[in-house]
């Protein structure tokens, strides 16, 4: 086990500029990955359906009310811009980000600033202010949810593999397995009926409250997502956990430790456990990511005005600048959170270098 | 267990809070005097049906509301569902409008913003109103004929304003006009169909003879709109109040409140009672936590009004003291299958006939829920629309179809052997899925095969069954389909789905009725003055449509709504076919 945690030579933290270099590349990266993510999602929205033979008209019929006559959708399809080649089209949705664009509401112009993602013409919104304005609420319940579930999931796992095959240890696992099974849409409803509508503890589904007006109403508007979530996150963690606990407390350097006579808290917490987090960051990463971009079941479970939720309505609607919009800040962060993740590895586990 | 224990338990308090508040409701101070009497202290399944539900005049508390889904727009130019017409009368006022009744009394139109009817010309193509003295918008300026004029001018830029109805743009002389915003008149008044002689005078000319204007004129669009403030698109977030409530705070896609309106004056209003203090509305809530929140009393009323989901549905079903807080009207929507004439060999009367005859009406009822969902029908006319008649052409014992008499049409239509044809429905309805294979299952008793094919929901009228060529080439013989009225009489439920001159490319309402003589039916009922008669004609219209054997009817539709105690003054009325959201109050 060259580089284990006990070599010294590797504890060493990597160079600033080396660092430096590789978050510049990395960046780099995840715009060209960034624009790769719009350029196909532009295409799955406005490229897919012409090849599939739907005429521009078909297209602005969405946009127009139940009554439009012909005359009236094509009107439509030209004001949006349907009618413009494909790549004048993704060329001004590019530009908005960088530069804003114009939209006309009747009397008045409205600009909508950079950076622009999309103006959405059913709710007459420029979407990225709706996006800002809703990722408090989806911050809020990912990060909430993920410091329970990483605390509740981890020492739960830990627990269990050192305790291995005793009440406690079948018993979490059998919670465990229950929290991974039971679907968000079923937990949700269940935990309000009981604790907000039958008990009265909780607050009703769709209260939000800003961090700001007051922390204490925020946290306990939040507390029953929080845990419901935690409680479906937490219980993958505390099984990943388990697993790699049970295989790295056989591992040679587990038995070098003990073998020096280090009290048994350490050689858990400082050795077994630290090599147990590197598996755990990335899938944390990935998680994280993945709920900042939207927790779409439970913001609908719970009837937060989330970006989850907001996606949702947007694909229901049909709003495709608003999924277009939801998809590229998703994207953004399931980038950024790979990104934290990569540089993380560095800390938890010395053998990583970024030359 | 829990679950049902709790159930039990939040079902009990109900109960014992309703009894309770019954007993005290003899005591109070407020005097009832409410249309249609009522008796406080009847409670039951559909206790607000017909009659007003816990009458009351005590104002004061918090009407708490929620929609499952977003409102289409708050601009009084730019909203089409009829909870937002509904709505709309709590914060805006139209030239005329439902009047707050229970049932059938909540059909007719009474003056609002106008002092009295509208004054038709001989021809009946010139409408004249006067508007009532003392109306203020919010902000205490007084409002003018040139408001709604105003108002009525812009709802015409569907560019700008795509959601609303159509029929001023369709029925004004226009002149070429499209909207105030390209309009060379400063005031944006250039529109010459609408004459504004003296600020309390208003004229409409039409383009052609139409007997029931006045039902155009309570559209929201004749809300009138200051153009000082109207910034189009923009409008909608923050609307000037005309009626008792404003606006507070608007949240697009959130939430909004309405609080009173100071510059509202009940002396110029005879209709509004305007019981609460506040208006609450949570927009895009889980549909299925609405409906537990509306029976945990945490909630009032959900705004949407189709009634509840499933689930608690079956909740409310099998509970008899949910069951006494429940009402399950008739609507105006019929749920019915269209067939289309332009594919072989529906294209051939007997072969259509032979579907009617075919068809099991009990199986379709079933698709929609049994007798909660709706009532079996036979003709398009909804029953509680004033003057429809029960017309049943193609009879059949307990309405499970008579395969005999389909046999001798298929004879006659040249298909004795019955033939094969495709069936559409709307991918994400259940019901409409379930419709398609209970007729897949009935027609095959008489050789006739159905294909199912289902399509996208939010694109089936404007891309698939909606669109003729779509249609045409796809085979689609039998398109499941639905349909509400815009208004609850013959004018405002036929006109859109049967008239075969609005047929266009795309989007369509009516896919299937195309016959001249329905047509001349519907011309006819257009331009009768007399109101009976006009009546009578919509029948006819009906009679014909059923005639020419374009349309299967299936099922009218039943809501089942959960009535909140904390409410008062509830009744359904037939304007909307939900409770009426303008005379409601709160006792909490």
């Amino acid at each position: 086990m060259a580089g284990s945690p006990e070599d010294s030579r590797a504890t060493r933290p990597p160079r600033p500029s080396t660092v430096f270099a590789y978050i510049i590349r990395r960046l780099i990266g995840a715009v060209i990955l960034l624009f790769v993510v719009s350029l196909v999602t532009f295409s799955i929205f406005f490229l897919v359906p012409r090849i599939a033979g739907a005429s521009v008209e078909d297209m602005a019929s969405r946009y127009v009310g139940k009554t439009a006559d012909a005359e009236t959708i094509r009107q439509m399809a030209e004001k949006l811009g349907f009618t413009d080649p494909l790549l004048t089209q993704y060329g001004r949705f590019i530009s908005a980000i960088f530069v804003g664009a114009d939209y006309s509401t009747g009397p008045t112009t409205v600009h909508c600033p950079a950076p622009c993602l999309g103006y959405s013409f059913i709710t007459q919104n420029p979407v990225w202010p709706d996006l800002v304005d809703r990722m408090g609420v989806t911050i809020s319940l990912a990060v909430g949810a993920a410091v329970i579930w990483l605390l509740l999931g981890i020492s739960t796992g830990v627990l269990s593999a050192l305790r291995r095959g005793t009440v406690f240890d079948r018993a979490a696992m059998g919670v465990a397995l229950a929290g991974v099974s039971l679907p968000i849409f079923f937990t949700g409803l269940l935990s309000l009926t009981i604790f907000s509508y039958g008990l009265g503890w909780a607050v009703p589904g769709g209260t939000y409250v800003n961090f700001a007006d007051d922390p204490l109403a925020w946290a306990g508007a939040l507390i029953l997502p929080w845990v419901t979530l935690a409680f479906l996150n937490a219980a993958g963690y505390a099984r990943l956990t388990r697993a790699t606990m049970l295989e790295t407390m056989n591992e040679d350097f587990i038995r070098t430790a003990r073998a020096k006579g280090l009290n048994e808290r350490t050689v858990v917490v400082k050795h077994g456990l630290r090599s147990v987090l590197t598996p755990i960051i990335t899938i944390f990463g990935l998680d994280l990511g993945i709920l900042l971009g939207g927790a779409v079941l439970t913001e609908s479970a719970y009837s937060l005005p989330g970006l989850g939720a907001y996606a949702i309505n947007a694909i229901v609607n049909n709003d495709l600048p608003k999924v277009l919009g939801v998809t590229l800040v998703g994207a953004t962060f399931i980038i950024i959170a790979n990104l934290v993740v990569d540089l993380l590895y560095a800390v938890v586990d010395p053998r990583v270098k970024y030359s | 267990m829990r679950k049902q224990r709790l159930v039990t338990m939040v079902a009990a308090g109900a109960a014992a809070v309703m009894t309770l508040s019954a007993c005290g409701g003899g005591g109070g101070s407020s005097n009832n005097n409410n249309k249609g009497g009522g008796n406080p202290s009847a409670t039951g399944p559909n206790a607000a049906i017909g009659k007003v539900f816990n009458p009351s005049d005590k104002k004061g508390g918090t009407l708490r509301m929620a929609n499952a889904g977003d409102w289409d727009s708050l601009d009084p130019g730019d909203t089409y569902y009829a909870y937002s017409w509904n709505f709309i009368r709590l914060y805006g006022r139209s030239l005329m409008m439902f009047a707050s009744a229970p049932g059938q009394d909540g059909a007719k139109l009474t003056p609002d913003l106008a002092e009295s009817k509208g004054v038709p010309s001989e021809d009946l193509k010139t409408w004249t109103y006067k508007i009532r003295k003392g109306v203020k918008f919010d902000d205490g300026t007084p409002v003018t004929s040139k408001d709604v004029k105003y108002g009525v001018s812009r709802s015409l830029d569907k560019d700008t304003f795509p959601n609303g109805p159509t029929y001023f743009n369709e029925f004004l002389d226009l002149q070429g006009y499209t909207s105030p915003y390209k309009d060379s008149d400063p005031n944006g008044l250039g529109l010459k169909a609408i004459e504004t002689p003296d600020d309390q005078t208003i004229v409409f000319k039409l383009k052609k003879p139409f007997a029931d204007f006045d039902y155009f004129a309570g559209m929201p669009a004749t809300m009138p709109v200051p153009k000082a403030k109207d910034d189009g698109t923009k409008y909608k977030e923050h609307v000037v109040s005309t009626g008792p409530y404003k606006f507070e705070k608007v949240e697009l896609g959130k939430s909004f409140t309405l609080v009173r309106n100071t510059n509202w004056d009940q002396a110029t209003d005879p209709n509004r009672k305007a019981l609460p203090d506040k208006i609450t509305m949570q927009l895009n809530v889980n549909a299925d936590d609405l409906d537990n929140r509306l029976m945990s009393g945490d909630l009032d009323v959900d705004v949407v009004g189709s009634g509840v989901q499933p689930a608690a549905q079956a909740k409310i079903l099998a509970d008899p003291n949910l069951k006494n807080a429940s009402d399950n009207p008739l609507s105006a929507r019929l749920w019915y299958t269209n067939i289309n004439g332009e594919v072989a060999p529906l294209d051939n009367i007997e072969c259509r006939k032979a579907v009617e005859y075919a068809a099991d009406r009990t199986g379709y009822q079933r698709a929609y829920g049994g007798n909660a969902g709706g009532e079996i029908a036979s003709s398009l006319l909804p029953p509680i629309i004033p003057g429809a008649e029960k017309i049943d052409l193609y009879p059949s014992k307990d309405s499970a179809g008579d395969v005999d008499k389909a046999k001798e049409a298929l004879t006659k239509c040249g298909q004795p052997n019955g033939f094969e044809t495709n069936i559409s429905y709307r991918a994400e309805r259940p019901k409409e899925k379930a419709t398609a294979e209970s007729l897949q299952q009935s027609l095959g008793r008489v050789g006739i095969k159905l294909n199912i094919k289902p399509y996208p929901t939010g694109d089936y009228a404007k891309l698939y069954a909606g669109k003729p060529d779509f249609a045409k080439s796809n085979n689609l013989g039998l398109m499941v389909f639905g349909w509400a009225a815009d208004w609850p009489n013959g004018f405002g439920f036929l006109k859109e789905i049967t008239d075969s001159r609005n047929i266009k490319a795309a989007g369509n309402t009516n896919f299937s009725i195309k016959d001249p003589k329905v047509n001349d039916a519907i011309d006819k009922a257009m331009t009768e003055k007399d109101e009976n008669a006009r009546q009578k004609a919509w029948v006819d219209v009906d009679r014909k449509a059923m005639e020419s054997a374009y349309a299967l009817p299936g099922v009218v539709a039943k809501g089942l709504y959960y009535r909140p105690k904390n409410l008062t003054n509830v009744f359904i009325t037939d304007g909307f076919s939900e409770y009426d959201y303008l005379a409601l109050g709160v006792s909490g």
